[in-house]
């Protein structure tokens, strides 16, 4: 009788790939929940929009790139995580044909062009996100302030009726939709606090607008805290590297508390940094990507700390409110590099140093 | 040093990088004592059970052998016996399969068994503190020892006796999941376990003593600790498990602290690394003089109705071990239902994770084999996949997270698949040990270590072919001196002789003589003009042989040069016979020094040719008709020399001038044999010494390209010895009485 020949070692984990992407996307789930708590349906939608979008130019291009075993690799999780996090980043009221635009781009340009899974360079829902807001600016930056403070009431059907015609179903703009009580136009709470900066406000005063509510900002607080503890649970379940992340809040912490120690009146507050725009997401959703970050412990921790500082300098210095987006390709961009100087001493092999020292 | 000890009395160990968690499933076996055998029908040795080169044949087929004689012996260092594991008879000594990943085929002793189970005759040896280290190294050489924790490095190398042995580590981490065959032996054989260690120590008085030993055997622990008690030097390290902590140099890790520099031996820094088991052969070796003929072997796996640890004989085919515990083969189960897919079962030699898959049932238990497993589908899915399912890296990082030697897995993987040998080798893929813990945890399930090895393979034989290369290379440059030194000094030699010829004929022109250079290109001239009138006559001459006498008499002009030159050496020959023999360069002067005499005597003879042309030619063919080839070939030898001759001179070469030398003693020669044998007119002798001439000449001839002018004129000439002959014979009745008295001188 012969036997079965296989190469060693015989036994697996029997991990996969497409467990470790629906971990992910379970782990946004309490985020999403919390968006959709504090701003309507509109992002549920545009993530749909996307998923659909992204799922159908996954399977074209795999077609016309003859690959066998197209519905494996299409529902290995990858193109819809892609789309998932595109959609979150949204404005919950952007017209539909952004999420259509971006998560074409992501999966066709940014994923498939370079390779395919494992092979993009940069983060494909990053990348989007930084196309539409250059290409787009008016409609990714039309912030659809918290339902709490909004005059309108929008409903899911209302919210539909924005996205695919710009007017709720009473004909109500968008432009109407951001106005508050006064007749002010509400931005985001970083947006906020920069624009007053610029007027000459200090943040101290800026915060006393209704947009920040009780604590740091009505509602981001609360999407930042769910999507927290949707990282930590990744982390105990080891499908991300902790060191980014750690690397990454500390590093945003560090940057805010020397400013905020320095100059309270123009910087805002450390706390406000980590719970205010795409933060806690980034940190634990974008940058901890594995494909486009670095692979090496050390290399995380720089990437992670790289990141933080760009974030800051970004939403302080910047001409954008928040800076996740672009910090993030930055690092895609630096990650190569960092890993070439970052590898880990082999066992058996001296440092250079201290073959130095011994020389 | 003392810090080490301390830290370890203290229970605390260093870690190394990475490792894994497998589920380990030792509890299938580790709870049944180790079972007994009876003895196979046949034993299947290979002769190579170890890392080296196998030992030389001793026994032939149709002997009969006893339990412990040894079957093969080293003449090498790196060699290890084999000995027969029972009593019997061997029947073959063919190649067969054995033990190998690839299912390589080797030299293998077949042993029919008597089932007597007779032994050897053994010197008990009671107290091995009073042996000498040789003694105990030549033991252990004897008794075929090789690392039986699975490279089976030969042991006898490694405790030979080292200066500055700082660690003696016992290595029964026995990380891999499933096997427990060093566990078991630890419970039941603790003693000799120790004795062995004792033998060791005495080999190589190490400072310390480690047993490296996982918290995942509490028996074993528990054995050992009692049979060390009293020793102080041995120390039992118990080790959080975690895999490959068996690793060799991960063990080292944890016990001291040390990394063993990449590329060298760990008794370079001072520590030796024994298997458990090994120390068990040892002592079994040196005390009872019992060789390595048996192990344990773990057979497990969920495709077993009875797993259990069993004393396997050295040899045992597998087939029959997987019998004694109930092997389930799921292709009979696959057979009954039709509709699932018809696939052979894994049968695994070693560990889940660095075994090898065996080719059949007819693979031997060697030296090295630890473990049999035999998995179910559902306990180890992924050792029955036909298909890959590997899918991209995501760069995940969780290959580099759990290496042990702190590769870059993923990374390697990408110059692996991209052929990048230097990236590599820059990437320390050397320092890989295989032991799989990367692809185990790998999402994207790629077969990483397959890569490894296959790139591994790659390097060895690039390596190999460069040092091949880099062989010939200098092979060939040697050559190109060599042939260059050659060429000059050829060169030289060829000037000397040309300069020593000069200043001979120098010297032959100041005794009075024509100046030799001046001769020769006179020889020349004439040779040509008549080589030139030859071959200008071809054609007419070709066909006036067949025309009447008349005609031929029109050509005699031709004829007459070529009896010329005929008659100059028959001259030369009858006046210089005995001279000629003995100095060549002589002969060429007095042919031109004679010339006027030899042109009358040409003459006188051709006039007599036309005549006898004219009247005898037609008779010749019927009257000697013996004659005529034999003097047909002598003639065409002769002209062929003459031919040579005008090339040579016509050429001017100093070294053909040797040739023609040489052409004209040999035609000289020939000429008075054939005198001699034409004074005792015997047709048969003639025919003999023509054929000498032809054989003379033919070297000769070989070396210049015989055109079809030549050809044509040897026609001619044949034509013309017809003639020529009779006119001789003729001239010899004259001839005869005025030379008869030389001839006979020169003989």
């Amino acid at each position: 009788m012969a036997f079965w020949i296989a190469s060693s070692p015989h036994n697996h984990s029997q991990a996969d790939t497409s467990v470790l992407m629906r971990l992910v996307i379970y782990a946004v789930l309490p985020g999403i929940f919390a968006q959709w708590y504090f701003f309507g349906w509109g992002n549920i939608i545009h993530i749909l929009l996307a998923v659909s979008t992204a799922l159908f130019c996954e399977f074209i291009v795999l077609s016309l790139r003859n690959k066998k075993n197209i519905r494996k690799q299409l529902f290995d999780g990858s193109s819809i995580l892609t789309a998932v996090l595109l959609g979150i980043c949204l404005p919950a009221i952007a017209p539909w044909w952004i999420s259509i635009i971006g998560a074409v781009f992501a999966i066709v340009v940014v994923k498939q062009l370079y390779g395919g899974l494992g092979h993009n360079p940069f983060n494909p829902a990053m990348a989007a996100y930084v196309m539409l807001l250059i290409s787009f600016p008016v409609q990714m930056t039309s912030w659809q302030p918290p339902l709490a403070l909004m005059t309108i009431d929008l409903d899911f059907a209302n919210t539909l009726s924005v996205i695919f015609t710009d007017f709720t179903k009473e004909g109500y703009s968008v432009v109407q939709l951001r106005t508050n009580v006064d007749g002010f136009t509400m931005a985001t709470p970083l947006d906020t606090v920069k624009t007053d900066i610029g007027l000459g406000l200090t943040v101290f005063e800026s915060m006393e607008k209704s947009i920040f509510g009780e604590n740091f900002a009505v509602g981001w607080e609360w999407i930042n805290f769910a999507f927290l503890i949707g990282g930590l649970v990744l982390i105990a379940k080891k499908a991300i590297a902790w060191q980014t992340p750690l690397s990454f809040l500390l590093s945003l912490f560090v940057c805010s508390f020397i400013a905020y120690s320095i100059s309270p009146d123009s910087s805002a507050s450390t706390m406000f940094h980590w719970l205010t725009g795409g933060c806690m997401l980034g940190a634990f959703f974008i940058l901890t990507d594995p494909v486009t970050g670095a692979t090496s412990n050390k290399g995380r921790f720089i990437i992670g700390a790289l990141a933080g500082l760009l974030v800051y300098l970004i939403r302080t210095f910047g001409g954008y409110p928040d800076g996740i987006a672009f910090a993030v390709l930055l690092c895609n961009m630096s990650a190569p590099l960092i890993d070439q100087y970052t590898r880990p001493r082999t066992y058996g092999h001296q440092t250079k140093d201290k073959e130095g020292e011994a020389k | 040093m003392e810090s080490i000890i301390d830290r370890i009395t203290q229970g605390k160990f260093w870690h190394f990088h990475g490792g894994i968690h497998p589920p380990e499933q030792k509890t299938i076996t580790s709870d049944k004592p180790i079972k007994h055998l009876p003895l196979p029908e046949q034993l299947i040795l290979p002769l190579q059970q170890h890392i080296g080169r196998q030992g030389d044949l001793i026994v032939n087929v149709g002997d009969k052998v006893l339990k412990g004689q040894a079957l093969t012996q080293s003449s090498n260092p790196m060699a290890v016996p084999v000995h027969a594991p029972t009593s019997g008879t061997i029947s073959a000594i063919k190649t067969s399969v054995i033990a190998h990943p690839s299912g390589l085929s080797e030299l293998c002793l077949f042993i029919d068994v008597d089932g007597e189970d007779t032994w050897k005759t053994r010197e008990i040896c009671q107290d091995f503190t009073k042996l000498s280290q040789l003694e105990i190294i030549s033991k252990i050489a004897d008794a075929g020892i090789a690392g039986m924790g699975g490279a089976g490095f030969p042991t006898h190398i490694k405790v030979n006796a080292k200066p500055n042995i700082e660690f003696l580590i016992i290595n029964a981490a026995e990380c891999e999941p499933y096997i427990t065959a060093d566990d078991l032996l630890m419970c039941e054989q603790s003693e000799a376990i120790v004795d062995g260690i004792k033998i060791l120590e005495q080999l190589l008085s190490p400072t310390a003593i480690l047993i490296g030993i996982e918290d995942n055997k509490p028996q074993a622990i528990k054995a050992l600790q009692q049979a060390t008690q009293y020793s102080e030097k041995i120390k039992v390290c118990v080790l959080p498990t975690k895999y490959p902590t068996g690793g060799e140099r991960q063990l080292i890790k944890i016990l001291t602290g040390k990394e063993v520099n990449s590329g060298t031996l760990p008794v370079n820094s001072g520590i030796v690394v024994q298997n458990v088991a090994t120390c068990f052969a040892i002592s079994d070796a040196v005390i009872n003089d019992i060789p390595l003929i048996r192990r344990v072997v773990t057979l497990t796996g969920k495709a077993l109705s009875r797993p259990q640890n069993v004393w396997a004989l050295l040899g045992t085919k597998v087939s029959y071990l997987l019998e004694q515990t109930g092997f389930v083969s799921e292709v009979i189960q696959a057979k009954s239902a039709p509709n699932s897919p018809l696939q052979n079962p894994p049968v695994i030699m070693g560990g889940p994770l660095m075994g090898f898959s065996i080719l059949n049932e007819q693979v031997p238990i060697v030296k090295t084999s630890n473990c049999i497993l035999a998995p179910s589908k559902i306990e180890m899915p992924s050792a029955f996949d036909n298909y890959s399912n590997e899918v991209e890296c995501i760069r995940c990082g969780q290959c580099a997270d759990v290496c042990p030697s702190q590769l870059l897995p993923q990374e390697l993987q990408w110059s692996a698949k991209a052929k990048d040998h230097q990236q590599l080798m820059e990437l320390n893929l050397f320092d890989c040990i295989d032991c799989g813990a990367c692809a185990y945890v790998c999402p994207s399930q790629i077969p990483l270590v397959q890569y490894y090895r296959v790139a591994k393979a790659e390097i060895r034989q690039q390596q190999q072919l460069d040092i091949k290369s880099e062989k010939a290379k200098a092979r060939f440059e040697a050559r190109k001196l060599r042939l260059e030194q050659e060429k000059i000094a050829r060169q030289e030699k060829h000037e000397k002789a040309a300069a020593a010829r000069k200043a001979a004929m120098n010297k032959k022109s100041a005794d009075g003589a024509s100046p030799g250079s001046a001769v020769a290109a006179a020889l020349a001239r004439v040779k040509a003009k008549k080589a030139a009138e030859s071959n200008n006559t071809v054609l007419p001459v070709a066909s006036s042989e067949t025309q009447s006498g008349d005609e031929q008499t029109e050509i005699s002009p031709v004829q007459a040069a070529i009896a010329r030159a005929k008659a100059k050496k028959l001259a030369k020959a009858n006046s210089t016979q005995a001279p000629v023999a003995t100095n060549e360069t002589q002969t060429d002067d007095e042919q031109t020094e004679m010339s006027p005499v030899q042109a009358a005597i040409a003459r006188a003879k051709a006039k007599r040719l036309a005549k006898a042309n004219s009247a005898q030619a037609p008779v010749a063919t019927n009257e000697q008709l013996v004659q005529k080839v034999p003097v047909a070939n002598e003639v065409k030898a002769e002209q062929d020399g003459n031919k040579k001759q005008i090339e040579d001179n016509e050429t001017k070469d100093n070294v053909i001038d040797d040739k023609k030398v040489r052409i004209a003693a040999a035609v000289a020669k020939a000429k008075a044999k054939a005198k001699k044998a034409q004074e005792n007119k015997s047709t048969t002798e003639q025919n003999e010494i023509s054929v000498e001439i032809k054989q003379d000449t033919t070297s000769e001839k070989e070396k210049n390209t015989i055109t079809e002018a030549e050809e044509k004129k040897a026609r001619i000439a044949s034509a013309v010895a017809k003639a020529k002959a009779k006119a001789e014979l003729k001239r010899m009745d004259k001839a005869q009485q005025a030379s008869n008295s030389n001839n006979e001188e020169s003989t």
